[in-house]
């Protein structure tokens, strides 16, 4: 029976206090005011940057090898055509024969990627499933959607064997309610009027899903522990608690006021939430809503012990926060507002994809030499060994740095380079084990940083290429989170 | 049995433009401007000139790529004309061209030059990178500039000495104070203000920990010189400036990723200074050198090299430096031109700019900057950055 082997998640660092938001932009329109704070993705973040990192919180520890397939569920993936689960498995080091692929266009698809990867376990046609999940949606200045979307992604490996939480069972509904809809190459969401929304749509699908759900499994609603659904209104959030008969311990309580609404990744950073929280035989239902609902149930077992405190999930994240104090920046980093790059921001060089292909390992994939020798470690790929000692010629094993904290070893913060969050911050890091190179720097002002402090590898939105439409990837330094 | 170059070539004749915004100039105009100068000091005609070797770096602002433009601009004869670029090494590698040439037994007399047109970019700083780096590069490397670059070097040699950043800071700004001093006497210099250790230390800060006037010019610029062979110099000029070492070293790729270098100097300065040294016959360079030209495109290289020269013992350039030793009555006057930092910095010039200062020097012609009998000066570049790079270092005397 599929079930899940392990889940990881990701919050930005950055988070806004909505008053910042509401102080801003209030005047607009002063119905939008929403309480608590949101979770605000850096500069150089996206929906998969931030997935990439909830696989890399997935996969601690985990051996790879049996990991045949991986999804990725986003209504904000980079690219139209070109696939996100590619990146996302390359950076993550996953075999290359494997199954991909991006399950987008409406928000419950995080929990049908869950359902898709559980059903390729179920039929033997994947060993392990990975599933990443993530949004960042942006809303314009002055709207609900810029006070209640927030940024974040989730991750669940799905397996056959020692699984921490057995899937028992699920029931989806499938209906064209255009609530909210985002056209090709548009930015934005649409929206009905919320009424539509909340009478006709949110407060009936999750009931609907549910009951169906309870009524496949025959499980009643008591017999479930933790229950993970959107809170999209906070009224009406209540009202379905208790359309369905659920206690207040019950309902997973919202990220709403830290993260913000998280779209797609939002029922599964929520199931990660629960899974961190839950003990041996408990019953964890996940609903994923958007166009109708998805319905998932879960049971953990005992091996849910042996995972807690592993993975920084959603608890870990949520406490390693960092307060933006500039509503200002993050429309500048979303391209709300034109700022000034200078003649020298202008500059991006073209990308040469023949040539990103060759380097695919080492360039999102961190991947650097040993040389079997003397032993060194050195990034990036190298035939000839940097060892003066050594200098052996192709005798080198793969060897990657993207898991491998560091120290820094010096730095700077660079006024002159362009950067949409100056200064540019970069530095040397000597890798444990060995290695050194020069990464960016990110997540960290100037005057935290240290030479011989800690840092890890995270992975980051190098540049933007508007004019040929192309994301540059690749890993930079940040802080090691506590 | 491999000889060196010591003593095989005399520069008979040296050219600088004015360096600076040449918004008046094109890149053949700056090299007409150095050339006329550099043909009438070496008394020759061009039909004397048997080879040319020109330098230029970023080819993307100045005038392209190969040694066309040069022929073009100056009408040479169809004469043997290389390009050579080597970051900002490409002026003194114009020369070693030149003077190894001559060294062979190819040629009698050769032309060196050296131009750079860096001021149609529309910003601050060098060009942005390109294609210097390579597309490679571009997708792993940092967003790295050259004053950021450095900076991680001042970090490190702060650290490993115990500095705080203001001690460290306000030795960056007595160099450069000194420099502007320099550039102050000098007509030919970019920027020719004096400027005090109190301002320099207010600055904006550019990278950190480098402010402002810890940074060289970006200028426009040409200088160009005349090298014959050693035995017939005297029959130019009763003056000829004879050439003893010529030496370049190259970054191995240990600094960038091997991880026993402290940050805190730059490695290949200390092997081409070895090398160059040993070629010069020079045993004890802090008493046998007159005077130095350093490739101070910033101070806090400038100070690591006063070290990796073996002329401050480590850590304490910095105590030199506070006692004036490197001052114009010091006893190696460092950047009596001004150096890059005043004299301004045009990448393919500056190396044959730096030589057209030691020669002047050496013939007592340098004016109001005129150094006191000098014998020997040196003249260092480094191109890239301290983690990787190349350093070139001449060194000329009678």
């Amino acid at each position: 029976m599929a079930g899940i082997v392990s889940y990881g998640g990701y919050v930005p660092r950055y988070r806004i206090d909505r008053k910042l938001i509401y102080k801003a932009m209030g005047w607009l329109n002063p119905a939008t005011f929403m309480p608590g704070e949101k979770a605000v993705a850096n500069y150089d973040e996206d929906s998969l940057t931030m997935a990439v990192a909830a696989g890399v919180d997935c996969l601690t520890g985990v051996d790879k090898s049996e990991i045949d397939a991986v999804f990725y569920a986003s209504t904000t993936p980079p690219y139209a055509e070109r696939q996100s689960a590619e990146i996302i498995a390359t950076a993550l080091d996953c075999r290359s024969d494997i199954r991909t692929a991006d399950l987008t266009d409406t928000l419950k698809s995080g929990t049908t990627a869950i359902l898709s990867a559980a059903d390729a376990v179920g039929a033997g046609s994947a060993r392990e499933a990975l599933v990443c999940a993530c949004d960042m949606r942006i809303g314009k200045a002055g709207s609900v959607q810029e006070e209640i979307f927030g940024d974040g992604a989730a991750a669940i490996l799905i397996g056959g064997k020692d699984v921490i939480a057995e899937l028992i069972g699920s029931f989806s509904v499938s209906y064209d309610f255009v609530d909210h809809w985002r056209g090709t190459g548009e930015r934005f969401d649409q929206q009905w009027e919320d009424r539509f929304i909340r009478d006709e749509g949110y407060t009936r699908f999750i009931v609907e899903a549910m009951k169906g759900l309870e009524k496949k499994c025959h499980v009643q609603s008591n017999e479930i522990t933790h229950v993970v659904y959107p809170c999209l209104y906070a009224g009406d959030f209540r009202k379905i608690a208790r359309d369905l008969g659920l206690s207040e311990s019950q309902v997973v309580i919202p990220l709403v006021g830290q993260v913000g609404y998280a779209g797609t990744a939002d029922p599964l950073m929520h199931l990660v939430k629960a899974l961190e929280e839950a003990g041996p035989g408990d019953r964890i239902a996940v609903i994923g809503y958007g166009t109708g609902a998805d319905a998932i149930l879960f049971e953990a077992t005992d091996r849910i012990e042996g995972l807690r405190g592993s993975r920084r999930g959603i608890g870990k994240h949520l406490a390693a926060r960092r307060e933006l104090r500039s509503y200002e920046k993050i429309v500048a980093f979303r391209d709300l507002l034109s700022t000034e790059k200078g003649i020298r921001g202008e500059i991006v060089a073209r990308t040469a994809l023949s040539e990103l292909w060759r380097n695919r390992k080492q360039v999102l994939g961190l991947y650097g030499s040993k040389c079997t020798s003397c032993g060194t470690p050195q990034y990036p790929i190298q035939r000839v060994c940097v060892n003066p000692d050594c200098g052996a010629i192709d005798e080198m094993e793969p060897y990657c740095f993207s898991g491998r904290k560091g120290s820094l070893f010096t730095y700077t913060g660079d006024n002159l380079a362009y950067s949409p969050n100056p200064p540019a911050i970069y530095g040397f890091v000597d890798f444990e084990g060995g290695g050194r190179y020069w990464f960016d720097l990110t997540d960290v002002d100037l005057e935290e940083l240290e030479t011989d402090m800690e840092v890890e590898m995270s992975f980051r939105k190098k540049y933007v290429d508007e004019q040929f439409g192309i994301h540059g990837y690749f890993w930079k330094a940040v802080p090691v989170m506590a | 049995m491999a000889e060196g170059i010591r003593d095989k070539v005399a520069i008979i004749g040296m050219g600088c433009t004015r360096f600076g915004e040449r918004w008046d100039a094109n890149a053949d105009d700056l090299m007409v401007e150095a050339f006329k100068e550099t043909i009438e000091d070496a008394g020759i005609e061009k039909k004397d000139i048997q080879a040319a070797w020109f330098g230029s770096c970023f080819d993307e602002v100045n005038v392209g790529k190969s040694a066309v433009p040069l022929s073009l601009a100056l009408k040479l004869p169809f004469l043997p004309v290389t390009r050579v670029e080597n970051f900002c090494a490409t002026g003194s590698e114009a020369l070693r061209g030149a003077v190894y040439a001559v060294a062979s037994g190819a040629y009698d007399i050769c032309l060196a030059l050296g131009a750079e047109k860096l001021k149609d970019t529309g910003y601050g700083g060098l060009p942005e990178f390109p294609s210097a780096l390579g597309t490679k590069n571009r997708l792993i490397f940092p967003n790295i500039t050259a004053p950021g670059a450095f900076a991680m070097m001042a970090t490190r040699y702060f650290s490993r000495y115990g500095l705080s950043p203001d001690e460290g800071k306000e030795i960056l700004a007595m160099i450069s104070a000194k420099s502007h001093r320099n550039g102050a006497k000098n007509p030919k210099a970019h920027l020719r203000k004096e400027v005090s250790v109190e301002k320099i230390l207010k600055a904006p800060m550019v990278a950190w920990p480098l402010g402002l006037f810890d940074c060289c010019g970006v200028s426009d610029g040409a200088a160009a010189a005349i090298v014959c062979r050693a035995d017939m110099a005297k029959d130019f000029r009763p003056d000829p400036v004879y050439i003893k070492s010529m030496q370049i070293a190259l970054s191995s790729g240990e600094e960038m990723m091997y991880t026993d270098w402290d940050g805190s100097y730059v490695k290949s300065t200390e092997k081409c200074a070895a090398r160059a040294y040993g070629e010069a016959g020079i045993t004890n360079p802090r008493e046998e050198i007159s005077m130095m030209e350093l490739h101070d495109c910033f101070s806090i290289t400038e100070l690591v090299t006063y070290e990796d020269l073996g002329i401050s013992p480590r850590g304490k350039a910095g105590n030199d430096v506070r006692n004036g030793f490197f001052d114009m009555d010091g006893k190696i006057p460092c950047q009596p031109d001004g150096g890059l930092k005043c004299f301004g910095h045009p990448i393919g010039a500056s190396g044959l700019r730096m030589m057209y200062e030691m020669y002047k020097q050496l013939q007592g012609k340098a004016g109001d900057r005129q150094i006191e009998g000098p014998r020997i000066g040196l003249t260092h570049n480094m191109g890239g950055f301290p983690a990787m790079n190349l350093i070139s270092i001449s060194i000329a005397g009678l």
